[in-house]
Parts: C-alpha cells; sequence; structure tokens
C-alpha cells in the first residue's frame, strides 16, 4: 500500500528544510512508505479509552525561582557563528516575513 | 483619527458591510529573567550579551519554567474574569524563522491556563463586553534585523536579547465591531496588564504587540466573510492604522464584486499598506505537540485564591469605590484612577486628611499642573502623601488661606520642606482673628473711597474689589471668609452712617 | 596484566594502598589508545593534555590525605553527545563538526566532582539514530571482539572503549538500547537507568522523553559505582527526580528471595537459538542462587518498536531543527546571494547523514496536519498500554529477565541499507525505554563464533538495585567478565 507519494515526500521535506537529490527523493519515498506500513500495525490496536503517555516521570510544577544569572556574554554566545557581523548573528537576507 | 467602522456607509449613509475584528494581543510579561532560563528581560542591552546556552537553543540544554510567569499570568487570568486550566501543559509550536532560536516556539496550545474571560469597554452607547478566547504563556523570539536596517545589502542581523522573554498572548473572541471599539479594548487591556503589575506595555520596546483578524460581510449575512490576519502590529496607532487600511481595501473588493481571499498580511509601517504575507503553498503546519522537556504544570486553587486575594483593585472597581467612599463625581473619580500610581497617592492623603473632594481638587488641579509643568510623573513626585495631607489639614483648619497652600505646595516641590517649615519661614499663617484683621479692613475702606461709594450707592458687587484689596494688603494671609464678613459690617455702618 | 585491564574498583584498591597512581593508569589507557584505536575507531576526540593534568591534580590530592571518592583517578570516556565545555563535541555529525560547547553537562560536572579524569569523546552513530555506529560522520567502530563486526550502537564507541580496554568506564546514552545493545555485543555491562534518575542536561537530545544517561563498565561493581556518581536531582532539567542513591553499598544483597519474570514475548521467532541457549542457562544460574522464576506476559511487547519509532522520530524532527546554519555548527558555503531557505536547506541536507535525514522526515510526516492523531497520538496511547504491561508483570516479579538483542553482533554493512531491518533489532531494548524503566545487559557467554551474547535485566521504577543485585549475582556465579576479546581465559 502505498501512503506517501514524491509530492508528500516534497511537502514534508520543505517542512523540515532538507533538500533531496531525484534519486535520494525516490529511495526516501519508498523507505518512508514500507516504514509506515509497518507502523499501521498499531491500527490492530483499540486504544479509545487508553491515556496518551507524554511523560513516564512522577513530576508536576518543577518551577524555578524568578532570580537572575550571568548570563553568557556576546563573544561567548556568538563563538561557535558561521557569521557573524559585530555583536549579532549572520544569515543571508529575509525577505517580507517569508523565508 | 477617523472611526471608519462606524463610516462605513453607501452613499445614502446606510452602513453596507459588517465589520468583525478579533485581537491576539502578545505582552512581554514583567520578569526579572526570562522563561525558561535565568538571563535577564532588560531592554536595550548590546547584542546577545543577555543570552544563554537555553535562550539561543544550544544543543543539549533544557528549559525550566520561571514561577514568576505562572503567578503573572494568574494575576492577568483573574482581572480578566477567566476560568482556569488547573492541568496545564505546554507544546511546541514548530517553524522556522532566523529568530527562533530552536526553531520551535515553547507555547501552550492543547492546554492554555486560561480561557473563556471577558472585560468592559465604555462606549458612548455604554457598556460593552468583548470576550477573552484563552490565555495563554509562551515564550519571545529574538529580534531579525533586516537588510534596510543594517547597511548590509545583502544580509540580516539576529539579536537573541528577546529570545526567551515571557509573553501573554491574550486572545479575544471576534467581538469588536468597529475601529473605535478596537481602540477601546486595546487601552482597556493595558490598563489592566499595567495595573496588576504584570506587565510594562511599552510599546517602544516591543512589550504589547498585536495581530488583528478581521472579517467584512454585507449587513443582513450570518456566514462572517474570509478572514484576514494581521501580523506586524507594533502599536495602538499600527492597530488602527491597519485595521482602517483593510477595511477601506475589503469594501473596495467587495463593491466591485470581487472575493477577499482569506489569508495573512503584513503590515508595512512605512508604506501605511498591508500586502500577503506567505503564499499558499507555504500554508502553515505548526505540528503542535506536548514539549517533553516540560512536566505538567497543576495549578493549585490555593495559589489562585492567594493571588486573588493580593490582586491590585482593577480600574472599573475602583472608579466605582471611589464615586461611593469619597463622594466623587465620576469625572474625578476617572481621573485619579486613570493610573495605579495617582489613585495610591490619592488614598494616601485622603487616610490623613479627611475631606476627599479638597484632596481630589489637590491632586487632580494644583500638584498634576506643577507635575506637568517639571514634566514629572506622579511615581516620582518629591512631595509626600503625608506632607500634602499635612498642608491641606493646616488648610482645612484654617490655619494657612488656599491662596498661600498654592505658594507653600510650590516651595514644597522644590524645596523638599514641610509645609509648617515653610509657613514659620515665610510667615504665612493665616490671619484669622479679628482684631488683627479689622485694621486692614479699616485701612482699605479710607484709602478706597470710590469703591466705598460705589457700595454705598447699591452697587454690593463692588464688595469683591475691596476683598482683594485687603487680601493683597495681608499679603494673602487673612481669612477671606473673616475679611468677607467684616468689610460687610463696616460698609453697612458706612452705608447707614450717611 | 596491564592497568587498562582491570576494572575501577580494582584500580581503587590499588590507588588507596598506594601502588598505582591515577597518572599511571592514564598512561596504560593512552598507550593502549595509541596502538589500537586506529582499528577499532571508539573514538572521535581525544584529551590527553586534560586527562594528565587531571590525573596529577587527582594524585597529588590523594597524596595530601585527603578523602577521595570512589571513583578518583579512574579514566573515563564520554560519549560525544554530552557536552563538555570547550571540548569538542560532534555528536558524531557534520553539522556538529566544530562545536565547542560553552557549558558543561550536568554528567560531566558530576564525573569531574568526583574527581574521575576524562580521556576522550566516543564514536557513535550520528545523534545517537542508529544500533551499529556506522552512521557516525567519523567513520565506523570496529566491534573488538570481531573487527568485521558492528560494535552495537548508538554508543558502540563507549562499549568498544571499555571492551578494549581503551577506557576504565565509559559514558553511554540510552533511547531505544543504545547502552544496553552495545554493551551486549562488546560483552560489557551496561545499565540504562530510570528515566528521570540522571540528569539529560547537555546530553545533545535525541528523542527527549526517552533519553537517558547511562554507564558502560567492565562489570556489575563499576556499574554501580559509576551511577551512584551520575545519578541525583538536577535544577537545569525539569524531568530529572530526586531519589537517594547508594547503589554500590547494596550489591551484594541476596536474591534468594527474588522472583524473576521470563516473559513470553521475548522468547519467541526472531531470536537466535544461540542467544536463546545463552540466556536460559543463564536463568537457571539464577534460579541455582535461589531465584524464583514466574512466567509473565508483556503482551504488547511487538507493538514496541512501531511505537518507539513514531515517538522517538517525532521529537527528534523538532529536537533537531535547532541545526540551521544561523547559531552554530555547519553552514553551507555560500556562492553569493543565497536565499535564507536555500542556506536552510542545504545546510542540513550537507550536514546531516542519510539516516538522520530519514527520521526528520519521518518525524515531520507523522506530526504534521491531518497525521497527528493517526500517528503520534496514537503512539502515545499505545505506549501507555507498554507502560501498562510492565506494571502488571512486576505485580508478580521483582525484575525481568530476557535477551538484549535477538542476535549477536552483526557484520558491519549488513543492514545499512535496510532502515526497517535495523530498527527490528531494538525490539527487546525498546520496551524498558518507553516504559521509562531501568534494564541492564550484561554478559552471559558467546557464540560459536566467539561473539559475546547479553543478558537484560529490566526492573521497577527506580529499582536500579534489584537489577543491580541480581545482575552482581549472576556476575559472580558465572564470571563471564574474565572473558576478554582475546578469547584468552585470564
Amino acid at each position: 500500500m502505498t501512503k506517501i507519494t514524491p509530492d508528500v515526500v516534497d511537502h514534508v521535506t520543505k517542512l523540515c528544510r532538507i533538500h533531496l537529490t531525484n534519486e535520494e527523493r525516490k529511495k526516501f519515498t519508498e523507505q518512508l512508505n514500507q516504514i509506515l506500513t509497518y507502523m499501521d500495525k498499531l491500527n490492530e490496536l483499540n486504544t479509545e479509552n487508553v491515556e496518551p503517555t507524554s511523560h513516564v516521570v512522577p513530576l508536576e510544577n518543577v518551577l524555578r525561582k524568578d532570580a537572575l544569572s550571568p548570563s553568557l556574554g556576546s563573544e561567548k554566545a556568538l563563538a561557535n557563528a558561521p557569521d557573524k557581523h559585530g555583536e549579532y548573528f549572520k544569515v543571508p537576507r529575509i525577505i517580507n516575513g517569508t523565508e | 483619527m477617523t472611526d471608519i467602522g462606524k463610516n462605513s456607509k453607501d452613499a445614502k449613509g446606510k452602513r453596507q458591510y459588517e465589520i468583525t475584528i478579533g485581537l491576539e494581543v502578545h505582552a512581554a510579561l514583567s520578569t526579572t529573567t526570562k522563561i525558561f532560563c535565568a538571563c535577564g528581560t532588560k531592554f536595550g542591552e548590546a547584542p546577545n550579551s543577555q543570552t544563554c546556552p537555553v535562550c539561543l537553543g544550544m544543543p543539549g540544554v533544557l528549559p525550566v519554567l520561571n514561577e514568576n510567569v505562572v503567578k503573572y499570568a494568574i494575576r492577568a487570568a483573574l482581572a480578566l474574569n477567566c476560568k482556569f486550566n488547573l492541568l496545564n501543559k505546554f507544546d511546541r509550536k514548530n517553524y522556522y524563522y532566523p529568530d527562533l532560536p530552536k526553531n520551535y516556539q515553547i507555547s501552550q496550545d492543547y492546554l492554555p491556563i486560561a480561557h473563556d474571560g471577558c472585560l468592559d469597554i465604555f462606549l458612548s452607547s455604554g457598556k460593552r463586553k468583548i470576550r477573552i478566547n484563552n490565555i495563554h504563556m509562551e515564550e519571545d523570539a529574538g529580534k531579525n534585523l533586516h537588510a534596510g536596517d543594517t547597511g548590509l545589502l545583502d544580509a540580516s542581523l539576529v539579536d537573541f536579547n528577546r529570545a526567551g522573554v515571557p509573553l501573554l498572548e491574550i486572545v479575544t473572541y471576534p467581538d469588536m465591531h468597529s475601529v473605535g471599539e478596537v481602540e477601546k479594548l486595546m487601552t482597556a487591556l493595558r490598563d489592566i496588564l499595567m495595573y496588576t503589575g504584570v506587565a510594562d506595555c511599552k510599546m517602544e520596546e516591543g512589550g504589547l504587540r498585536f495581530e488583528a483578524n478581521i472579517s467584512l460581510m454585507p449587513f443582513g449575512q450570518t456566514d462572517l466573510g474570509p478572514r484576514v490576519e494581521m501580523k506586524n502590529l507594533n502599536s495602538f496607532k499600527t492597530v488602527i492604522k491597519a485595521l482602517n487600511y483593510e477595511i477601506r481595501r475589503q469594501e473596495k473588493s467587495l463593491r466591485q464584486g470581487e472575493k477577499v481571499t482569506q489569508e495573512t498580511r503584513l503590515w508595512d509601517d512605512k508604506s501605511g499598506e498591508t500586502s500577503p504575507m506567505r503564499s499558499k503553498e507555504e500554508a502553515h503546519d505548526y505540528r503542535y505537540f506536548p514539549e517533553p522537556d516540560l512536566v505538567p504544570l497543576v495549578i493549585d486553587e490555593q495559589l489562585i485564591e492567594e493571588i486573588r486575594s493580593s490582586l491590585a483593585e482593577l480600574p472599573a472597581s475602583k472608579l466605582e469605590r471611589f464615586c461611593k467612599d469619597y463622594g466623587l463625581s465620576e469625572y474625578d473619580a476617572r481621573v485619579i484612577t486613570s493610573s495605579r500610581a495617582l489613585a495610591d497617592f490619592y488614598e494616601e492623603v485622603a487616610a490623613v486628611c479627611k475631606e476627599p473632594k479638597t484632596v481630589s481638587n489637590w491632586v487632580t488641579g494644583e500638584l498634576q499642573g506643577i507635575l506637568n509643568e517639571e514634566k514629572r510623573d506622579i511615581g516620582d513626585c518629591p512631595i509626600s502623601p503625608e506632607q500634602l495631607a499635612e498642608l491641606l489639614s493646616l488648610l482645612s483648619k484654617g490655619a494657612v488661606s488656599a491662596p498661600s497652600a498654592k505658594i507653600i505646595l510650590r516651595d514644597m516641590f522644590h524645596s523638599g520642606k514641610s509645609a509648617k517649615a515653610i509657613i514659620e519661614e515665610k510667615g504665612l499663617s493665616q490671619i484669622s482673628d479679628e482684631k488683627d484683621i479689622r485694621p486692614a479692613v479699616k485701612h482699605i475702606i479710607n484709602t478706597n473711597t470710590g469703591i466705598v461709594d460705589d457700595y454705598c450707592k447699591g452697587k454690593e458687587k463692588a464688595i469683591g474689589a475691596l476683598i482683594g484689596k485687603v487680601m493683597k494688603e495681608t499679603r494673602g494671609r487673612a481669612d477671606p471668609t473673616k475679611v468677607s464678613q467684616i468689610l460687610r459690617e463696616l460698609l453697612e455702618e458706612e452705608k447707614r452712617s450717611r | 596484566m596491564e592497568l587498562n585491564e582491570l576494572t575501577a574498583h580494582e584500580i581503587r584498591n590499588l590507588l588507596e594502598s598506594g601502588k598505582t597512581s591515577s597518572e599511571e593508569v592514564t598512561r596504560a589507557v593512552f598507550a593502549k589508545i595509541d596502538r589500537e584505536d586506529g582499528q577499532i575507531g571508539a573514538y572521535i576526540t581525544l584529551c590527553k593534555e586534560w586527562a594528565f593534568d587531571r590525573a596529577k591534580t587527582v594524585d597529588r590530592k590523594r597524596k595530601d590525605g585527603q578523602a577521595m571518592p570512589p571513583l578518583a583517578g579512574i579514566p573515563i570516556a564520554i560519549k560525544d553527545n554530552i557536552c563538555t565545555r570547550d571540548i569538542r563535541t560532534t555528536c558524531s555529525s557534520k553539522i556538529l563538526e566544530n562545536f565547542f560547547p560553552p557549558y558543561q553537562a550536568t554528567v560531566v560536572e558530576k564525573i569531574l566532582a568526583s574527581d574521575m579524569v576524562p580521556i576522550g569523546k566516543t564514536n557513535m552513530d550520528e545523534f545517537a539514530m542508529g544500533s551499529s555506529t556506522e552512521t557516525s560522520f567519523f567513520g565506523v567502530t570496529h566491534n573488538p571482539w570481531n573487527l568485521e563486526m558492528i560494535p552495537g550502537g548508538s554508543s558502540g564507541g563507549s562499549a568498544a572503549s571499555v571492551a578494549n580496554d581503551e577506557a576504565i568506564v565509559s559514558l553511554g546514552s540510552d533511547t531505544g538500547g543504545s547502552i544496553r545493545q552495545p554493551a551486549g555485543m562488546c560483552g560489557v555491562v551496561g545499565l540504562k537507568p530510570t528515566y528521570g534518575k540522571v540528569s539529560r542536561f547537555g546530553l545533545i537530545a535525541f528523542a527527549s522523553s526517552l533519553d537517558q544517561i547511562g554507564p558502560l563498565t567492565g562489570d556489575v561493581e563499576d556499574s554501580a559505582l559509576l551511577l551512584d556518581a551520575i545519578c541525583g536531582h538536577d535544577a537545569r532539567d525539569s524531568t530529572s527526580v530526586d531519589v537517594p542513591a547508594n547503589h554500590a553499598k547494596a550489591l551484594s544483597g541476596s536474591i534468594s528471595k527474588n522472583i524473576i519474570g521470563i516473559p513470553d514475548e521475548y522468547f519467541v521467532g526472531g531470536l537466535e537459538t544461540e542467544v536463546e541457549t545463552a540466556v536460559r542457562e543463564a536463568i537457571k544460574v539464577l534460579e541455582g542462587l535461589g531465584a524464583k522464576l514466574q512466567r509473565v506476559s508483556l503482551p504488547h511487547t511487538d507493538y514496541a518498536i512501531a511505537t518507539y519509532y513514531i515517538i522517538a522520530t517525532a521529537e527528534a524532527s523538532s529536537n533537531l531543527a535547532r541545526y540551521d546554519g544561523v547559531k552554530y555548527g555547519y553552514r553551507h558555503k555560500a556562492e553569493k546571494g543565497l536565499s535564507l531557505s536555500e542556506m536552510y536547506g542545504k545546510t542540513r541536507s550537507e550536514g546531516f547523514g542519510v539516516e538522520v535525514k530519514r527520521r526528520i522526515g519521518l518525524g515531520t510526516y507523522t506530526l504534521s496536519a491531518g497525521y497527528y492523531d493517526a500517528y503520534y497520538l496514537k503512539a502515545q496511547r499505545v505506549r501507555t498500554l507498554i507502560r501498562n504491561d510492565f506494571e502488571k508483570a512486576f505485580g508478580k516479579c521483582d525484575c525481568i529477565i530476557a535477551p538484549t538483542s535477538p542476535t549477536a553482533a552483526f557484520r558491519i554493512g549488513e543492514k545499512i541499507d535496510n532502515p526497517l531491518q535495523m530498527y527490528l533489532s531494538d525490539i527487546f531494548t525498546i520496551p524498558a525505554n518507553l516504559a521509562g524503566i531501568p534494564a541492564i545487559s550484561i554478559p552471559c557467554g558467546l557464540t560459536r563464533d566467539g561473539l559475546p551474547i547479553g543478558l537484560q535485566i529490566m526492573g521497577k521504577a527506580f529499582d536500579e538495585t534489584t537489577i543491580l543485585q541480581t545482575a552482581y549475582a549472576y556476575e559472580q556465579a558465572a564470571d563471564w567478565r574474565t572473558i576478554t576479546p582475546d578469547g584468552n581465559k585470564l
């Protein structure tokens, strides 16, 4: 059963900002289909009245005081930056609120 | 500013389209530190100096929630009459943008802290309730400096100082039907946020930002028209300008029989226009899912009650109380309660000097006048409430005259001295003993025979001029009531003797 | 016998009696690395200077008569997804090839506070996504028992470094078996603690609700000692739990009253006969030590892999979104006029390897509009069913015994082009991650080809003590730890 077409793969790779070559795209589509078909296994289970688990730890209300600690400072903050300009991170031009 | 909503009429003066507007308000909370790390939230620091691995989204670091963010959110929710979700969760909102360090924003989607509240706005037609859909906590993004502002042609710059500053997003229902209503709502909301101490709402610092959605439909139709969302509205003025622009644009389309597209538009302050923000194939898919790095937040009802009882009185109820308890006119009460600092100042003075109306006159009149002249705020008024209360008590006891009190107030403002000290120093205590006033009155009668003649001929109003002269003679220190009483007595004597 | 071939607690005795120094042990470790790591490939980065510096400092402290923590002076290797301040931390990815964290992971602070001696950063599957340590940007790690075999993954470098005596102990991370599976395949002891027991602060996230740091060691006693050193509450990790720890002290407790659960679903088709035989032998040994055996059922085991790969990839797709060439890490070297979206796309396409991209894509798909309920939410519900299975089973037993993996180490390259096949090899380790419970893998034999077989013991949440006691009792009785990759019975 084919679940995803190359078009869906294009949508997904656009969402996660990954470019694929045509060959990669083809292989990727096949592999994702194979994996997703396997995942259909879960549909065998009736989970209607089952609460989802998002955390396994028995914790709630983990909070910290609103107390200041020293920041890193811009020099250290920028030390790993691929490109910078003065004290700023530098990126290709952003146009009209889109990327 | 014209209220286009109200003027959206056809040639015969009949409105053609009903306008429906909803707002999303982002308020930066006035906490000391960011929402998930211990970096400061101050505005205007050197770029990227207020950052750490957490708010820079470095690999392997984790968020820990600032307790004050929760408390402030509860405060705002109470002030906006919201219901609480006692079980709170945080979710990740995934999208790519250079100012978003992790390329996801920690927000609340599924279980926000509060929902279904309301607040009143006051229109000439009366009070109206605007409903709040929900309030949620989230982190702010950093700031992009676009090519035009950086002097670089092909690059934008990013400053993450603001990344992680706590935001409260307040989402209203589409309950507003004119730009005027939107303006009232924004003001009311800002007052509440500032009053409760939750946010500073400094618009020039981006402390209060808006997104608006608007739809137009012909009157009588029940389906709302296509919804246009507008982003990037960073001040009241911008919201108003953008809405007015959008109403005109959509009306024009509708009149020409065109369809309005459901879309997100970006306001450009420079051109004064909105333009579509994203092309359709980039349609949003935020892929929300529960934030695994934060555990659930369970709000304790006791905490809500504690905050409720500590919550500062809100402007609307304070207004009502001031009218009732202090017997102030609605106008005076509104002026005083317009700022929490002014209201607090008033109450402190009125607690000592038990003449609420006198206090109101002096606080809103003379004192406010001096503050305005000096370009200062009641918050940093050099005269303390106790000092003003002392002066006004002396005034009401008759120990000092009203004209003297004005001089004394000004002196207090500049010298910081007490009223008593100034009275002593300048000899401004009121002369209220008859035997001290009588000689001055006699002197004025003797030296102003012309005016006295007028009075005796029946021109009773002439007495006013004589009172003025006596006051001047006593350098304002004589008790004006006594002066007028003695004057009348002596003038009547004079009249009879003629 | 060389110093680097000893366990930490053995070295501790020598150090405390003044028979050796941390410097000497460190020297022995580096000598072995210099000689053999070229063939093994356990390390990405070595920090020799720092190591000797610290070793000397620790020796001086000891000489001064200061009270020393149990693991003081012991050389330790650190998986390269654990951040080390100012020391390159790559996650085996090109995208972090030159990343120098300005912060220290909490576990690193803790091992430093324990006076341990970090010697280097170990190889792993890129972003811990893999079961074979073949997806590393820095090349594969070879299994010390047979260089043509994978060492397991994703903590393959950490497992191989201990197995080949290139470290005394090491730290790994386990999201779906990444400590236990390579431990099993390299013949060492690997412990995945209860979720929340060890701080994740500074562990580069793969799947946040599943990741957990744990020890890889030569024997069970070292495992308990290292766990004691790294566990505990951390205010910087909201999912960190405050539980007191002294596992090493409780190690030799009797297991004669323990009930050991044997889950039906872990002894099924796909399990290699040799592995099954070894595990069943081990169970007999434990029975001989007085433990009671109890058949239990974990009926949703068969759904664990699908559940896991949905949850883990969804979280990963979001966790790995931050690698975009803006703040740190690799950025596509632009010819002029590159748009922002091209920069993102090229940076991420070039910076991530195939398996990482595949998982990001999968996770993005299952979270995207219209699919969330069918995949992510569904998987979270099945995760509840899997947790319930364990809860029920632990009503009848104190711990559960199973194989660590269905097979011993496989050949390098054997499964690399068949991702689903690779995923299926995690079948026995994944459920413990989904349930958040602790589990340990210890050696329990060798295949005819001379490859180690791992025995897995799973316990109740925060009850590491029972699984360590059981593992210790078995280890003392069976004595597989005296077998080394050279095949020489020492």
